[in-house]
């Protein structure tokens, strides 16, 4: 586009224009966390702070404040997403391999699944979950996450191994490997990437899942960072929002590296539309 | 195209059915059959128990009396349409369901489409460094963690928040948006937090849009507003039907943003049904209301994923 004529200069310079205004936007909300976070006399409005400090961060990074309820999050996020990524795999290879008559209706129904509006049933959960005592159960929250980031596992690890050739399994099986072990064997390795794009996926929705353990969860030492960044917020937060933000950046750091880390794998950033809010 | 639609088999891919059928008898069959759908067996007992089960125990406990304190709380006993009649007979249902409305045509179908498809488009003729600025600032306030988001969006709402500094510096004294306009305020929070989906699959589709059609229509002097209207816009309509089904849906189960903004307050001024469902169950400890909440919720959100799914038809089969 070496030759511009005047009426694409106007529509350019419109273009940025008000595309600067929506910058500014989106961004004020977000600069005061980051002003915030860095300010020991913070308040609700982005303000240019006094002094620089780090302090916020090391007055939030205790035991008790941070690690415990970050280990928390670890502990759910992993699990959930190695129990999903391990069932998603094992439901897709049928599904991707053999002409089976449960397999439309079963597809329809993981569609479907994925279009449940998860928040508006956690009534029902807390009360099933009562029922069958899991309440304040860490495995019994992973469970649940897990069951609801299924559907789209699988949806995805379905897609990932449809493009994976079938050339290989066929000289496995004459060779008389078990379905088992052509699958971890010859499809897994070679899905590696795709299955680590769904790893990624599942794991940034439970990390930054805040109703489903706050509704499952009770006790303080079993919450994960979501939540207590939520009571904190209770407690101290009408004075202490520079920590409130230092907590808020440290927790959201992973989140937003992995983020990069599959949009850049996958060549762009609109290859996650639709993912991470499942 | 987003991750959510389920590509098409991809041409050259593997057919499905790996293995020859041989020839042998109906017993065999059967437990061959079986032995293939083994795998299934994982991810359909983790989904049965925790994704069906609850929406069968939603149906089920909207008609019994179960509540979270005192004696019902025990046995519950089957009370038929009784939480249905009185939350209908209750005045903040239908309120709710007003407000849910709301919510949803003016922070999901207007908001975050129009914007989405606007800022699609005019990334399309901007600087590249200003495209690439708000890409990471939209993108940001979707992909950050939602607790972090909500109070993010607090903060800027808040009587001494941003928005008032800003309004303060131009002369303007800014009203307790959280308290007068609590609706208003949760709007134009989604909207800041949910754009960047839809933008993304703009952004997707327009880039498919074949730049010879619009060039040949500016030949023959189409003005810009007639390339968008009766070109771009048809060629893409299928873009906008899913994304504003997804968008429909994900704003329907939207509870933190607004959860940790007003709290569903001042009063239920902003209690979208989600909001209402967790009133009623854990701080008014009616849990068959707040059970019958989330079923009608279920319902809903079943009839979108219906539709949505039939629109979708073509690339499951």
């Amino acid at each position: 586009m070496g030759m511009t004529s005047p009426s694409q200069r106007v529509l350019r310079a419109t273009s940025n224009g008000v595309l600067l205004l929506v910058l500014v936007a989106f961004a004020l909300p977000l600069v005061w966390l980051l002003l915030a976070s860095v300010d020991t006399s913070a308040t609700l409005s982005v303000k240019w702070p006094e002094a620089f400090t780090l302090d916020n961060f090391t007055t939030v990074l205790t035991p008790e404040l941070a690690f415990v309820p970050l280990a928390n999050s670890l502990v759910i996020s992993l699990g959930c997403a190695l129990l999903t990524v391990a069932a998603a795999v094992l439901a897709a290879y049928p599904l991707s391999r053999y002409r089976m008559r449960i397999n439309k209706p079963f597809l329809y129904g993981v569609l479907f699944g994925t279009c449940l509006p998860v928040t508006a049933m956690m009534v029902p959960v807390y009360s099933l979950f009562v029922w069958l005592n899991l309440i304040d159960s860490v495995p019994g929250t992973i469970l649940f996450l897990a069951a609801s980031s299924l559907p789209m596992a699988i949806y995805m690890a379905k897609n990932f191994m449809d493009s994976v050739p079938v050339t290989l399994e066929e000289a496995a099986w004459v060779d008389g490997a078990s379905m088992l072990k052509t699958l971890t064997t010859i499809v897994i390795p070679l899905m590696r990437p795709g299955l680590a794009v769904v790893f990624i996926f599942v794991f940034i929705g439970a990390w930054g899942n805040f109703f489903v353990p706050f509704v499952l969860l009770l006790s303080p030492d079993r919450q994960p960072a979501a939540v207590t960044i939520f009571s904190f917020f209770g407690q101290y937060g009408s004075v202490a929002y520079g920590q409130l933000a230092a907590f808020s950046l440290l927790y959201s750091l992973p989140v937003l590296a992995l983020y990069v880390l599959v949009s850049r794998s996958l060549g762009g950033a609109s290859a996650l539309a639709g993912a991470v809010k499942g | 195209m987003t991750t959510t639609i389920p590509s098409p088999a991809v041409p050259g891919a593997p057919v499905q059915g790996g293995r020859p059928p041989r020839t042998r008898g109906p017993g065999l069959t059967a437990r061959r059959s079986a032995t293939r759908a083994l795998p299934l067996l994982p991810a359909v007992v983790l989904l049965g128990v925790f994704l069906l089960g609850p929406v069968i125990w939603s149906f089920y406990g909207s008609f019994t009396d179960a509540s979270l304190t005192g004696a019902a709380a025990q046995g519950a006993s089957f009370v038929g349409f009784d939480n249905y009649v009185e939350l209908f007979a209750d005045p903040d249902f239908p309120k709710s369901v007003l407000l849910t409305l709301v919510f949803l045509v003016a922070s999901a179908i207007v908001g975050q489409n129009v914007l989405g498809l606007g800022l699609a488009l005019l990334m399309r003729s901007a600087n590249r460094v200003v495209r690439a600025l708000v890409g990471t600032f939209v993108v940001t306030a979707w992909v950050l963690p939602e607790i972090v988001a909500s109070f993010a969006a607090y903060a800027f709402f808040n009587d001494t928040g941003t928005l008032n500094s800003i309004l303060g510096l131009v002369g303007i004294d800014g009203p307790n948006w959280l308290f007068t306009l609590p609706m208003l305020s949760v709007i134009l929070a989604n909207v800041w937090r949910g754009t960047a989906f839809s933008m993304l699959v703009y952004s997707a589709a327009l880039h498919d849009v074949p730049q010879e059609i619009t060039e040949s229509a500016e030949v023959d002097g189409a003005r810009g507003w007639q390339r968008l209207a009766f070109i771009t816009l048809p060629m893409i309509r299928r873009s906008i039907t899913t994304n504003l089904m997804l968008t429909t849906l994900q704003t329907l189960s939207v509870f933190t943003l607004i959860f940790v903004m007003t709290g569903g307050g001042p009063g239920t001024e902003s209690s979208t049904l989600p909001i209402l469902a967790y009133q009623e169950a854990f701080q008014f400890s009616q849990l068959g209301f707040g059970t019958a909440i989330a079923t009608i919720l279920l319902v809903v959100g079943a009839l979108f994923s219906f539709v949505y799914i039939r629109a979708l038809r073509p690339e499951v089969d």
